[in-house]
């Protein structure tokens, strides 16, 4: 557009990189939302059984299936009660650890693996790229949910099988993604000009290309926290994730489930938890996608002079 | 082309074979293969039996050829639940499940494409702010949940459809309404971003120029480029319906492939198990490809 | 003063930035009649395409919106009319060609689809637009249009999808044909043919050529008048030949100014040692095609040393394997008496030192996620032999300075300067190993024309300071001209002559260097006018 290209000063420096990012989450309102709802979620996961585990397993027979909206009941039976009359928000918040924990770590490691693998793929010789591709087409090929639910079916259903599970599955994702972009980066000149001044190769890939394709790898993470954190829950509904008396959204769905004519509260708090928390993560990424490409950012640095 | 496509099969062919390995292996080293094969009260001696019958006492790799042959003869074996080879109950739940994939997938594919593209067209809008709006919490809704939801809303509540089951059109709209959901959520957004940047390229410019109207320069001009990194969205979530629609078809008793294979999981009838996972992944390798004609048709540039 | 056909009066386009708003053109006019050709002439930055694109009613809005101002077309003022009637002016009325026609040209419709579409849009029954497609891509000189109507526009070369953009652009017999760099993507010889169409093209048609350019050469080849423009005012209007040799306002005579090809042109160097370089029958081969064949030339120490050559030359992959970044098929290249070609990784990355690049894009040569303190101070991690590390910072201040920037931006990123500095900060990344030779890939043809000569400037008086060689790679003769010692000529992979810059300029042996010469166009209106005289009658001749 109107870029001046004369040999004119430098534009002035930028402020702090944490207000600005905090200035730009301002300006998206949504977004703001979203970080503030997932804040509070991570609050939840981290102190919420500390706080709440008493509360959250003690049996009340004279709650079971309390209505929600009773608001002369304490206040963590305001969302109702479940069939053993347990207060459904302490349960809520309780549950919030195992879910985003799996979550968490089902992300991380496959984002770690599956980076890792997509930088060999996309930076070494042929034949290594050609079978770590292979690989990621059998898991892909491979019903995902079917992988999990048949590892699940031979191991044993416990927090971390869950977890390895869930990560091999998005593994793929990763890797493939990191591979397109390195592929696209190191035929970039800036790369071509770190060879001409003889670096090495693990300078090139860690000090070069992956601060260029990790924006895109975050991004793709954040999105994917949401697909796990579904599959999970899909997987306990389906009574092969986590089991009782552990918790997690989904398991409280499919609990629900049999009283769903009677107290429709059961299931409907914790899959609102599970499609508020997966919407914020979509509109945090969607974010993302704009604040972490220098092209787009401008979007979210005009003066909010119209509109 | 034909080199592209050779190339292609070849390599999907490659990742058919590998996950044969893979099945293999995971149901021979994970535990006890009787485990998996009968029931879980069967007594010490049926299982010895059934391991001298079927060889499990063999070299692995004895068993591994004997296991691929079968495979090539298409002998999956007898599904001990249901008296009836499992490729039969595989192939009649499978022809339920693609009829339904089929119908979300057209339907999903059509109004994605159509609202996404309009939407692109005036970014900031507010058709584009709905469409956004509305497709992020689609992407974001947990298919069981809205499932069940949708069940005491319209079938126990309102009474408007039935809950489970395939005797009518009826029957379908549930099914179908909540497996459209998520895959419409996510390819409209992957449409309207692939058309926001294939709107702003010069090519676009050059028929503003020439004089082109609005709606072809965005469904003819515009549409076919942005379509390419659309393609792959919906390879994905159609073969996600092809095999993962095991939530859904439980909930509501449709007789897919989905179901079937849950049931076989619980009721630990392998046979079936196994013969589901290689119909569904052969079909998955065929919409591959079919995905891969359809991007060179749609891309000249495709030719390597 | 009515009955112009097209007249722009007093208008002003505003453009919605991060930074603000920014006027991209400020009270603008200037008008174009039939049979005429007006060329809009400035640099990156100055709005010359700005009043263009408002015609076409291309604008974006937001974030551009025009703020005032009229554009009449035969009297009737576009601006007020629906976006209807405005299409049916574009493409009928008014055509528009752009510059690199690759990326103007859909990739997954077929030419032939997309010239007739121009006639189909505006009511021509398809059977005949189609007849009418073929008899225009023949008209432009696609040779053989029967069998490629149907082909993709990746199937074609940068020359003829230019061709085929002009096509598209005539079908309908426009008024105005508003070309927006045409040629600048395109090699020279390239060049010069799609002008002479243009102008061929325009006398039989009569129609009104509205030319946006940066290249005075252009501009003295086709224009009749011409618009100055900088920083998104009019500083200028006049006849071309008047503006060139009596300009105005100090602007345009910087930018003359600026010209390469007029300076003195350098006499050969007599250092009495060997040379620092010395490539002997440097072949590359990739698959069944030859890139480079048998490549042979020496660089003498502080000596200049051009290769010219248009795409496809070999001239890049020259560079690269000299480099290693490709490796040779065949052949040898001497440092210092060193096989630079068979030499094992561990020397290799020794002599690293010596020999550096400065690449075309600054933008893509300079890593968008480190400051310029660390892209500079990079040298000294991968070889920390250069200096100690307390060192390290204040040579880095040291470097900047030396390049011509202020040692406080050190902690900047690269997008925040212009790109001229980023060439700048991409020398200092250079000098930072001392290197004796550096290698410049076509280093100052992304800038514009009065950056280009500051750059240069700074490589003549690090030369000076440093002793250093460069091997210069340029596609610009009149750029080599001022600046080299020696020209190496390639094409299709071969060296064709090379020799001391005054015999290449002044005595050419081989036809092609002479093409080349005479393809290259002179700021000049006459001496172009002279050219074309001259073109013309060697075209009768065989007849």
């Amino acid at each position: 557009m109107a870029a001046t290209d004369t040999d004119a000063q430098p534009i002035a420096d930028a402020p702090h990189p944490a207000r600005r990012i905090l200035a730009m989450l301002w300006r998206d309102k949504f977004a703001f939302a979203a970080a503030l709802f997932l804040l509070l979620m991570v609050f939840c996961a981290l102190f919420g059984p500390m706080l709440l585990e008493d509360a959250a397993t003690r049996q009340n027979l004279r709650g079971r299936n309390a209505p929600p909206f009773d608001f002369s009941k304490p206040w963590l039976f305001w969302l109702g009660g479940d069939a053993l009359g347990r207060p459904l928000l302490a349960r809520i918040v309780v549950a919030a650890q195992n879910t985003l924990m799996v979550a968490a770590g089902a992300v991380a490691s496959s984002l770690l693996i599956g980076g890792a693998l997509g930088l060999i793929a996309g930076y070494t010789a042929r034949l290594a790229s050609q079978v770590i591709m292979r690989l990621a087409d059998v898991i892909m090929s491979f019903p995902s949910l079917l992988l999990a639910v048949i590892v699940l079916y031979m191991l044993e259903p416990a927090v971390g099988n869950l977890i390895i599970v869930l990560a091999i599955t998005r593994i793929p994702v990763y890797l493939r993604t990191s591979r397109a972009e390195v592929l696209e980066v190191r035929e970039r000149m800036f790369v071509q000009a770190a060879q001409v001044m003889g670096a090495s190769t693990r300078r090139i890939v860690f000090r070069h290309i992956l601060p260029v394709i990790f924006p895109t790898l975050i991004t793709i993470a954040t999105l994917d926290f949401a697909f796990v954190m579904l599959a999970e829950s899909s997987l306990s509904f389906l009574g092969i994730g986590i089991q009782p008396p552990e918790i997690t959204w989904g398991l409280m769905v499919a609990q629900g489930r049999p009283y769903l004519t009677t107290a429709w509260w059961l299931s409907f708090w914790p899959g609102l938890a599970i499609i508020l928390t997966t919407l914020s993560l979509n509109l945090l990424s969607n974010w993302m996608r704009t604040a972490l490409d220098p092209v787009q950012r401008w979007r979210l640095e005009l003066p909010r002079s119209r509109k | 082309m034909k080199g592209f496509l050779g190339k292609r099969a070849i390599a999907s062919a490659i990742s058919l074979v590998g996950l044969i390995i893979l099945v293999f292996f995971l149901s021979r080293l994970t535990g006890d293969p009787t485990d998996l094969y009968l029931p879980l009260d069967a007594s010490q001696e049926a299982r010895e039996n059934f391991r001298n019958i079927h060889g499990l006492n063999d070299p692995l790799m004895v068993q591994f050829g004997r296991f691929v042959g079968d495979l090539a003869r298409l002998d999956f074996g007898m599904s001990i639940r249901r008296a009836e080879p499992a490729l039969d109950a595989v192939l009649r739940g499978f022809a339920w499940t693609l009829q339904l994939a089929a119908i979300t997938m057209v339907l999903v594919t059509l109004l994605a494409i159509v609202i996404g593209s309009l939407a692109a067209f005036r970014v900031g809008g507010l058709f584009d702010r709905l469409a956004t709006f509305f497709s992020l919490i689609g992407a974001s809704a947990p298919d069981f949940w809205i499932a069940i939801v949708a069940i005491v809303l319209f079938s126990v509540n309102l009474g408007w459809v039935p809950t489970s089951g395939t005797g009518t059109p009826w029957h379908w709209i549930l099914p179908i309404g909540v497996l459209f959901i998520r895959p419409f959520g996510l390819i409209l957004q992957v449409v309207r971003g692939s058309m926001i940047s294939t709107l702003s390229s010069a090519y676009i410019k050059t028929a503003r120029a020439k004089g082109v109207k609005n709606r072809p320069i965005i469904f003819v001009h515009a549409l076919r480029n942005a379509m390419l990194p659309v393609i792959t969205v919906i390879g994905d979530q159609a073969a996600g319906l092809l095999n993962g629609a095991v939530v859904v078809e439980s909930i509501f008793g449709f007789p897919g492939v989905g179901k079937l294979m849950i049931d076989s999981i619980l009721q630990r009838d392998f046979a079936v198990v196994l013969a589901a996972i290689m119909v569904t992944a052969l079909a998955i390798f065929v919409m591959n490809l079919l995905i891969d004609v359809l991007y060179a048709v749609l891309d000249p540039r495709i030719r390597y | 003063m009515t009955g112009h056909l097209l007249e722009v009066r007093n208008l002003t386009v505003d453009f919605h930035t991060a930074r603000g708003t920014v006027h991209a053109v400020r009270d603008v006019s200037w008008h174009l009649d039939r049979g005429e050709c007006l060329a809009i002439l400035g640099e990156s930055g100055s709005g010359k395409s700005v009043s263009a694109s408002a015609v076409m009613d291309l604008i974006d809005c937001p974030p551009g919106q025009i703020v005032s101002g009229r554009i009449l077309f035969e009297g009737q003022d576009l601006l007020t009319l629906s976006p209807d009637a405005r299409r049916e002016i574009n493409g009928r009325r008014i055509a528009m060609i752009f510059q690199d026609p690759m990326s103007h040209l859909n990739p997954v419709y077929s030419v032939g689809f997309q010239i007739a579409e121009i006639m189909t849009a505006h009511g021509v029954a398809r059977a005949e637009a189609r007849a009418r497609a073929l008899e225009l891509m023949r008209r432009v000189g696609i040779p053989a249009p029967e069998s490629r109507i149907d082909a993709y526009p990746h199937q074609f070369s940068g020359g003829q999808r230019q061709r085929l953009m002009i096509a598209m652009a005539l079908a309908l017999k426009p008024d105005i044909l508003i070309a927006d760099e045409p040629t600048t993507a395109l090699d020279v010889t390239v060049q010069a043919q799609i002008l002479a169409l243009l102008e061929e093209l325009q006398q039989e048609t009569g129609m009104g050529l509205l030319l946006i350019t940066h290249d005075l050469g252009v501009v003295a080849e086709v224009a009749d008048r011409v618009v100055v423009m900088n920083s998104g005012e009019i500083v200028e209007t006049g006849s071309a030949a008047e503006v060139y040799r009596t300009p105005r306002h100090p602007y345009t005579a910087k930018l003359i100014a600026a010209v390469p090809g007029t300076g003195e042109m350098a006499a050969p160097l007599d250092t009495g040692i060997g040379p620092i370089l010395d490539v002997q029958g440097l072949t590359k081969v990739f698959g069944d095609f030859t890139a480079l064949q048998d490549a042979s030339l020496t660089v003498l120490p502080g000596e200049t040393v051009a290769i010219v050559g248009e795409s496809g030359s070999g001239k890049s992959t020259l560079a690269k394997t000299l480099l290693r970044l490709e490796d040779a098929t065949a052949g040898a290249a001497f440092y210092a008496g060193r096989d630079l070609i068979a030499m094992p990784p561990k020397e290799l990355f020794a002599l690293r030192r010596e020999i550096q690049m400065v690449f075309q894009d600054p933008t893509q040569s300079l890593n968008p996620r480190m400051s310029v303190g660390q892209i500079i101070a990079e040298a000294f991690v991968i070889h920390p032999g250069i200096l100690p590390k307390d060192r390290r910072a204040a040579r880095v201040q040291d470097l900047l300075r030396q390049v011509g920037l202020d040692p406080e931006h050190i902690h900047r990123y690269p997008h925040q300067f212009s790109g001229g500095q980023r060439q700048r900060i991409a020398i200092a990344r250079a000098l930072a190993l001392e290197p004796k030779l550096i290698i410049c890939d076509e280093a100052v043809s992304a800038l514009d024309v009065s950056i280009q000569a500051q750059v240069i400037d700074l490589l003549n008086r690090l030369q000076d300071e440093l002793g250093l060689s460069y091997l210069f790679i340029a596609h610009d003769l009149p750029l080599v001209r001022d600046f080299a010692h020696r020209v190496v000529v390639m094409q299709g992979g071969r060296i064709v002559e090379q020799g001391p810059v005054r015999q290449i300029f002044e005595a050419p042996r081989e036809a092609y260097t002479r093409a080349l010469l005479a393809a290259s166009l002179d700021p000049d209106p006459d001496v172009q006018a002279e050219r074309r005289r001259a073109r013309a009658q060697l075209a009768e001749a065989p007849a």
